[in-house]
């Protein structure tokens, strides 16, 4: 699809949803649709750095907590306008992102791992422990202030649900934009073969460390949006439980195909939810279905599709050219 | 003539292994050149060394007049000597032209802009530029990771070739690959040499191979430069004989 096409079917999409929820239906459905968007755009800008850079970031929840943390002081402080708090956390985030990214990307494999888990348990003592500003493991409590700007109410619950479809289209184009232009495909190099991306001459670790600012950038926006939806900001937030659940979307759904980790967002929260519902052990039967997903399929349910349609075009391939060998 | 490249007292040293022993060799511009000896002579060493990827320690590689010992892969890369390795090295999940297309972005360092989109056509045609001069068109929508393990080795002499390199080093193209493969892989070499007119220099262990196509034959031995010459000169050489070919290779098959 051209660029041009996606834009329009991404802005016609959300305007349907955003039409028909409002029209038909209920406040149930804007906080499932809502959640969606929220951890949905979560899960795609870690996919950023798993699936297009192959880099797995056990820390992406950091950028989660600290979106949502500094969006919510700036609020509380009464300082500023809504679009001012967003912009300083997006500047804050993408600062953080520079300094732990510049060490994260030095180490390889498991190593880069561990790190991006030890910088986010960084951040998650610091917002337990500082309680005197971020109320330590009761979290920003006393709700966050949303005064109107441009006209716009986000304490009205619908213009919130607006808000949060439009950035959340918004981004998730951004993000398609990046991953299919050429710097999108200098990841795709580096997640593949980071040696001979090196020896073509493509500066790998810059690559990598932009990949790393854009990832926590895009995090930061649903960190933000998560502390609007919920009025609040809390530890849990930037737990490493949080950076687990978001690596479980991008693998229900698949790291191949640029929708699935919001597809697997979906899965997730709606096994979440039911889950939770009909029994405690809610935990083991994640785990369960983890299990079946890794050992069975051993790939997201997008990742099957795409490996038998690429199966079947190089095929037909093999078929149309492959005897002139 | 100057040497393309010219090589000056090269030393690289593993412990207590001498993997390059104060190697001088020239190369003219061009030329077709192979590079023979026995597993562990040092041939892969020394493509390391000229690429960057092993600092040497001592000596001098000057490609036209300028040192770069010393100076990074990608630097290196960029003064134009290209590189494909003896374990094919590739980008699994790439279509043989979207890799090559990336390729020839990186090459002209395209890759940085976010606003537009791949493949951008000036690269893209480019890339199937090169999938002709290969043979590779027949497979281009195939990802890497599909392709026979000759194809494989194609794809990463392509992948070098995007660089428009002065000089290119093949180490092996034609490992793995049984005879009549090989033989193919070895006149798609040669072709690619006599069109674009690099200069060539290849490591292979086949010595008929080796006979029939390079125009000088180095050999090296315990990280040395055991002799060098034609290939008829090579064939009659006696140090050669002795310590390499073992007699009987007076007349190649
Ligand atoms: N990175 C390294 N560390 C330690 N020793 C090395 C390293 N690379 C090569 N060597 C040693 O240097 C010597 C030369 O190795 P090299 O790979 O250059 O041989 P080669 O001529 O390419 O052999 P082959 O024909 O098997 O490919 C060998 O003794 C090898 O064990
Ligand atoms: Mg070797």
């Amino acid at each position: 699809m051209t660029a041009r096409l996606e834009v329009l079917a991404g802005v016609v999409l959300g305007a349907l949803v955003v039409a028909l929820t409002l029209a038909f239906g209920d406040k149930a459905l804007l906080d499932v649709l809502m959640r969606l968007a929220i951890f949905g755009l979560l899960a795609l800008s870690l996919n950023i750095l798993v699936g297009y850079t192959g880099l797995v970031s056990f820390g992406h929840a950091m950028f989660f907590g600290l979106g949502a943390y500094s969006f919510g002081l700036l609020m509380q402080s009464g300082a500023v306008s809504i679009p001012s708090a967003a912009l300083i956390t997006l500047v804050v985030a993408c600062i953080w992102g520079g300094v732990v990214g510049t060490f994260c990307i030095r180490l390889d494999d498991i190593y880069f791992s561990f790190l991006t888990l030890a910088f986010q348990m960084l951040l998650y003592s610091i917002i337990i422990g500082w309680v005197s500003l971020t109320g330590g493991d009761q979290g920003l409590m006393g709700g966050i202030p949303r005064p109107p700007f441009l006209g716009i109410n986000l304490a009205e619950p619908r213009q919130l649900f607006v808000l949060i479809v439009v950035v959340f289209v918004v981004c998730v184009l951004a993000i398609r934009q990046i991953v299919q232009s050429p710097f999108g495909f200098a990841l795709r190099m580096i997640r593949d073969n980071a040696e001979r991306a090196r020896f073509l001459g493509l500066p790998v670790q810059r690559y990598k460390l932009i990949a790393f600012v854009l990832s926590g950038f895009f995090g930061s926006v649903s960190g933000i949006l998560m502390s609007l939806y919920v009025s609040g900001a809390y530890p849990n937030f930037a737990f490493w439980s949080m950076s687990g659940d978001a690596i479980f979307m991008i693998i229900l759904g698949g790291l191949t195909v640029f929708l699935g980790p919001l597809v697997g967002a979906a899965v997730f929260l709606l096994l979440n939810d039911n889950i939770t519902r009909l029994t405690e052990h809610h935990g083991i039967v994640m785990g369960v279905v983890l299990l079946a997903i890794v050992l069975g399929m051993r790939k997201g349910f997008l990742d099957v599709l795409d490996e038998w349609w690429q199966a079947r075009a190089s095929r037909a391939e093999a078929r149309a050219g492959g005897d002139r060998q | 003539m100057t040497a393309r490249l010219a090589i000056t007292g090269l030393m690289k040293r593993f412990g207590g292994v001498v993997a390059t022993d104060n190697v001088t060799l020239d190369f003219a511009p061009g030329s077709l050149t192979a590079i023979i000896g026995p597993n562990g002579a040092g041939k892969t060493t020394f493509f390391n060394l000229i690429t960057g990827k092993l600092k040497p320690d001592g000596g001098e590689i000057r490609l036209d007049g300028v040192d770069i010992s010393g100076q990074t892969q990608s630097e290196i890369v960029r003064r134009g000597i290209g590189r494909a390795f003896q374990v094919a090295s590739i980008f699994p999940r790439f279509t043989v032209e979207d890799a090559l297309t990336a390729a020839v972005l990186t090459h002209r360092q395209q890759t940085s802009s976010m606003l537009r989109r791949f493949p951008l056509p000036d690269a893209a045609s480019r890339a199937r530029e090169i999938m002709a001069l290969v043979g590779l068109e027949r497979v281009g929508k195939t990802p890497s990771r599909y392709l026979s393990h000759g194809d494989q080795k194609l794809l990463d002499i392509a992948l070098a070739l995007a660089l428009e390199p002065k000089v290119l080093l093949l180490d092996e193209p034609t490992a793995g690959m049984g005879p009549e493969e090989r033989w193919q892989m070895i006149e798609r070499v040669q072709r690619l040499w006599s069109e674009v007119g690099m200069t060539l220099v290849f490591i292979e262990h086949d010595m008929d191979i080796v006979f029939k196509i390079a125009q000088t034959i180095r050999v090296l031995r315990y990280g040395k430069v055991l002799a060098e010459g034609t290939p008829d000169e090579i064939r009659s050489n006696e140090a050669v004989i002795e310590a390499y070919l073992g007699t009987s290779l007076e007349e190649p098959a």
